[in-house]
């Protein structure tokens, strides 16, 4: 686990996205950069509007217009995915990167049997005979915990727990070296969120890939992620281990996110949250996009008041391996 | 108002089927209250029946046995129009229950107008008050807005603004967070909780996170394929639960708290939702087969 003699998986370097709208550009994600070690879990935790799926995408450059790499790097053990042909892309995906999104168990084909798109996916890919496809098919579903016998099912036949376990499947088919999960478990209940998640750390454990876990559910993060980053208005602000962001969590936004969670057990107190909303992409505030909300900006203190509203705050590492944006934190340690 | 033990709305054995040969039973026999000034907190997965209990309630679907109490009288016979002025509803979806060409001022006036509340001179005065009720400041500005001119969270807020426009005595409010940013859903639920203060309105919370039903629900009821399996003061129930299937949902919670979390309770079978809810401490009932 050092920090230094770790390989890189994946670097993203200063990465930023822009729509270019008819009337304006939205600047969605603005400097990114993170790194990721291989088998390593980070999770990526946002509100809506945060850029934290537009960065995933990103990762994948499945950018569609309007949206497009506006500056940056994404490189995948040392090579530059924007510098892929597409068909060198096409063949990259899936056998090195895969991705499962919050609907995800919406992309079956729902007048096809699951088996037969696993055999489509593996024959896009590799050459292949069908038998040993559905064969392949088959060892996965048992992999992610659903009967071989349901290559046969139709989608509708599965119920969205399983449908979702049949997209995870296909991710893994493949045995890429990092899987993208946007909202994976999202759209499902507690109890099979769980289940899905327990299931995906044990595979994770034997097969040894990475993930890339992108969620608004922090709780969620703190449980399955070694490091995670917090996105908002399209910037990393803090980037931390799970342990010490719930420990010791430094940005005032970080804060109240670890507040926003009333506790299951123990005494419970009013809580205030954080007041306002996310801000319009298409104008963010100047400065540090937080300071509208932020408990401790106010001008009492006319200097940092002007920092805070002016001067946008840069990522700096205030203890081994805990990185904050934060005028704050910077001058209060 | 505060007559405690007063139930506002009751309902008795109600029991709602779909289709036929074999008909599926979505509610089976449920039977609870809502009372003044207390949230009632609805917890199940998707499929529990809890949205179809809020349906029935708000009278979206009649029931297919079993009545509905409305102080006391079978609000079968009640004109809806008049049932309406006493239970009204939240939804889910803030994007889906407002008109995207209206201004806030006239999702707010709709309800004053329909149910003769406030004369035509008054009209802004009351649907500012409202505004200010829900937190929505300043009200003239907010007012004249339409709904894509507002986050998610101040939509949700005009939807409760319109709802409590008819003084309505119990408020129904299904899964009215779940489609928030988290940041903002705190703020919902204390704007719940003291509307239960302030107006002694009863709720009913229907969620399937059940923290934050424990947040703000002083009652919880616990659904499972139709059947209420377990009820009772919330931190009775949720500190020490009974029924096998409220521990089930319980451990599947995400604890923020690194290493809190608890291990799974593996779904081995169906919990059972056999059997007749007994009272198993002082007003705390779980369902228990009969031997």
């Amino acid at each position: 686990m050092s920090a230094v003699a770790t390989r890189t998986l994946l670097e993203l370097d200063d990465v930023s996205v822009e729509y270019a709208l008819r009337d304006r550009v939205v600047r969605a994600v603005d400097g990114v950069s993170l790194s990721l070690a291989p088998g390593e879990t980070l999770g990526i935790a946002g509100e809506s509007g945060s850029g934290k799926s537009t960065l995933a995408n990103a990762i994948l450059q499945i950018l569609k217009p309007p949206a497009q790499l506006a500056g940056g790097r994404v490189l995948f053990e040392g090579r530059d995915l924007a510098a892929m042909k597409p068909d060198e892309l096409r063949r990259f995906r899936w056998r090195h990167v895969s991705l499962v999104f919050q609907s995800a168990m919406d992309v079956l084909n729902p007048v096809m049997r699951v088996g037969d798109q696993f055999v489509d996916m593996l024959k896009a890919h590799e050459k292949v005979k069908k038998a040993d496809a559905l064969q392949r098919a088959g060892d996965l579903f048992e992999l992610v915990g659903i009967d071989r016998n349901r290559v046969r099912a139709y989608p509708h036949q599965l119920s969205g727990g399983m449908r979702q376990r049949v997209v995870i499947a296909m991710a893994l088919a493949l045995r890429p070296e990092l899987i993208v999960l946007d909202e994976p478990t999202t759209a499902l209940d507690v109890v099979v969120q769980r289940e899905i998640l327990q299931e995906l750390q044990q595979l994770k454990d034997e097969l040894g890939f990475a993930v890339i876990f992108i969620t608004h559910d922090l709780s969620l993060l703190v449980e399955f992620s070694e490091r995670i980053a917090i996105m908002y208005a399209g910037e990393v602000i803090e980037l931390a281990s799970g342990e010490t962001l719930f420990r010791d969590p430094r940005h005032p936004y970080t804060v109240g996110l670890m507040r926003s969670f009333p506790p299951l057990t123990g005494p419970l107190e009013r809580i205030a949250g954080i007041p306002g909303s996310p801000p319009d992409m298409a104008a963010p505030p100047s400065g540090c996009r937080f300071n509208p909300r932020c408990p401790h900006c106010d001008p009492t203190d006319a200097r940092l008041y002007a920092r805070q509203t002016d001067e946008r705050p840069r990522l700096r590492e205030i203890a081994p391996g805990h990185l904050v944006a934060c005028h704050l934190v910077e001058e209060r340690p | 108002m505060t007559a405690a033990a007063a139930a506002t709305l009751e309902v008795r054995g109600l029991t709602k089927e779909f289709g036929r040969r074999p008909p599926v039973r979505a509610v089976d026999d449920v039977s609870f209250a809502l009372r003044p000034g207390t949230i009632t907190g609805l917890v199940g997965e998707s499929g529990s029946g809890k949205s179809t209990v809020a349906r029935l309630l708000s009278r979206l679907y009649s029931p297919s046995g079993g009545s509905i109490l409305f102080g006391g009288e079978d609000v079968s016979r009640t004109a809806l129009r008049r049932y309406r002025s006493e239970v009204q509803m939240i939804f889910q979806d803030p994007f889906a229950s407002l008109n995207p060409v209206k201004k806030v001022q006239h999702h707010l006036e709709r309800p004053l107008r329909i149910h003769g509340i406030a004369s035509r001179g008054d009209v802004d005065a009351v649907v500012h008050d409202l505004l200010r009720t829900v937190g929505l400041v300043p009200p003239a500005t907010i007012a004249q807005k339409y709904p894509h001119q507002l986050s998610g969270g101040q939509r949700q807020r005009v939807a409760i603004a319109r709802a409590l426009a008819v003084k309505p005595s119990v408020v129904l409010a299904d899964e009215p967070i779940s489609m928030l940013d988290v940041s903002i859903r705190i703020g919902l639920l204390n704007l719940m909780a003291d509307l239960k203060k302030d107006l002694g309105i009863a709720f009913l919370y229907i969620t399937h996170d059940i923290a934050s039903a424990r947040y703000i629900a002083d009652e919880v009821l616990v659904m499972y394929a139709g059947r209420i399996v377990e009820q009772g003061p919330t931190d009775d129930v949720l500190q020490d639960p009974l029924h096998a299937y409220t521990k089930l949902l319980l451990s599947a919670v995400p604890s923020p708290e690194p290493g809190g979390h608890r291990e799974l309770l593996v779904r081995a079978r169906r919990p059972s939702t056999d059997g007749e809810l007994v009272e198993a401490r002082p007003g705390h009932f779980v369902r228990q087969p009969t031997t």
